[in-house]
């Protein structure tokens, strides 16, 4: 099975990178474009294929290694199930 | 006196402070590879400055999981004295040796330049040669150096005093001109309720000699080094 786990930063977190790109943004003419936060996107294979299973091993990676829950947050879908 | 250098994949400090130290107090710190599990206590244990993992993920954040690490958190709570600057500081709050995260600097760039700070506990193993509110002039070399915490922790560091050091202007002055980086409070270095474990984002080992550009590092091994004897 395949999943995708989006992370991003907290709002309360200044993120200057995300202010750039919308000033950027504004800057080429997207006069519309009013706030940009940028996060990541990790793509995880599994030697499953029982999300049920899985679901509280993709949580602790998440909890554990892939984000700081201090500073970050996540979202995570499951791609294929097979 | 025993002091280790733990070395990750990606350190780079790791000799410079071992030259600092050696040159300073006269005796050469062991190499731990970041694998190690079982190795003789230690004094003092360091976690150097560079790019452990290539930063990937972020900052610290793999390097927080090497088998060393679950060690030093025991020998920690021991008593075993550790400090992690740079990299090594971005590590121990990555393994919650540390409260806080340190991230991307406001302003997007690596700064690489000496900055003023301020002694702002000189009560501290790590500290105590210094003055209080003593104005030091040491570098920092970061991308990531923007120390976070949530309210209730800063209100804890400030309350039980553990902020050691500050970005502060030339007289003194902790302001935003003088933060380099964004940090919450110009945090650049703080240490746990215990006081055995220190990190911060300045180098001190690139400090301590004058043909390095500086000595006002110096003091901070010093500090250490009677902490131990």
């Amino acid at each position: 099975m395949k999943v995708k786990i989006e992370v991003m930063l907290r709002n309360a977190i200044l993120d200057p990178q995300g202010n750039t790109i919308k000033k950027s943004l504004n800057d080429l003419g997207f006069k519309n474009v009013k706030s940009v936060r940028q996060g990541k996107l990790i793509e995880i294979e599994l030697n499953s294929s029982s999300s049920n299973k899985e679901n509280k091993n993709i949580e602790k990676m998440c909890e554990d290694v892939l984000t700081n829950s201090l500073t970050e947050e996540y979202k995570i879908k499951i791609l294929k199930n097979k | 006196m025993k002091i280790a250098i733990v070395v990750f994949p990606g350190s780079n400090c790791d000799r410079d402070i071992s030259w600092a130290i050696k040159n300073i107090c006269g005796q050469k710190p062991d190499y731990l590879w970041h694998k190690e599990k079982n190795f003789s206590n230690y004094d003092l244990i360091v976690l150097p400055g560079g790019f452990s993992y290539g930063d990937y993920l972020r900052c610290g954040a793999i390097g927080s999981h090497s088998p060393i690490i679950n060690e030093i958190k025991k020998r920690s709570q021991k008593g075993t004295k550790v400090i992690g600057i740079c990299n090594g500081f971005q590590i121990l709050t990555e393994s919650k040796l540390l409260p806080g995260s340190l991230l991307q600097n406001k302003n997007l760039k690596f700064i690489c330049k000496k900055v003023f700070l301020k002694v702002k506990n000189n009560s501290t193993l790590f500290s105590k040669k210094y003055k209080l509110n003593e104005i030091i002039n040491v570098p920092v070399a970061h991308m990531e150096g923007r120390y976070y915490c949530s309210k209730e922790t800063l209100k804890e560091l400030k309350n039980n005093e553990q902020i050691v050091f500050q970005y502060c202007s030339d007289n003194g002055n902790v302001n935003n001109i003088n933060n380099p980086n964004g940090s919450i409070m110009g945090i650049a270095g703080i240490i746990n309720l215990k006081g055995n474990v220190l990190g911060m984002m300045p180098h001190p080992e690139r400090c301590s000699e004058n043909l390095l550009g500086g000595e006002n590092g110096i003091k901070f091994f010093r500090s250490i080094f009677e902490s131990i004897n």
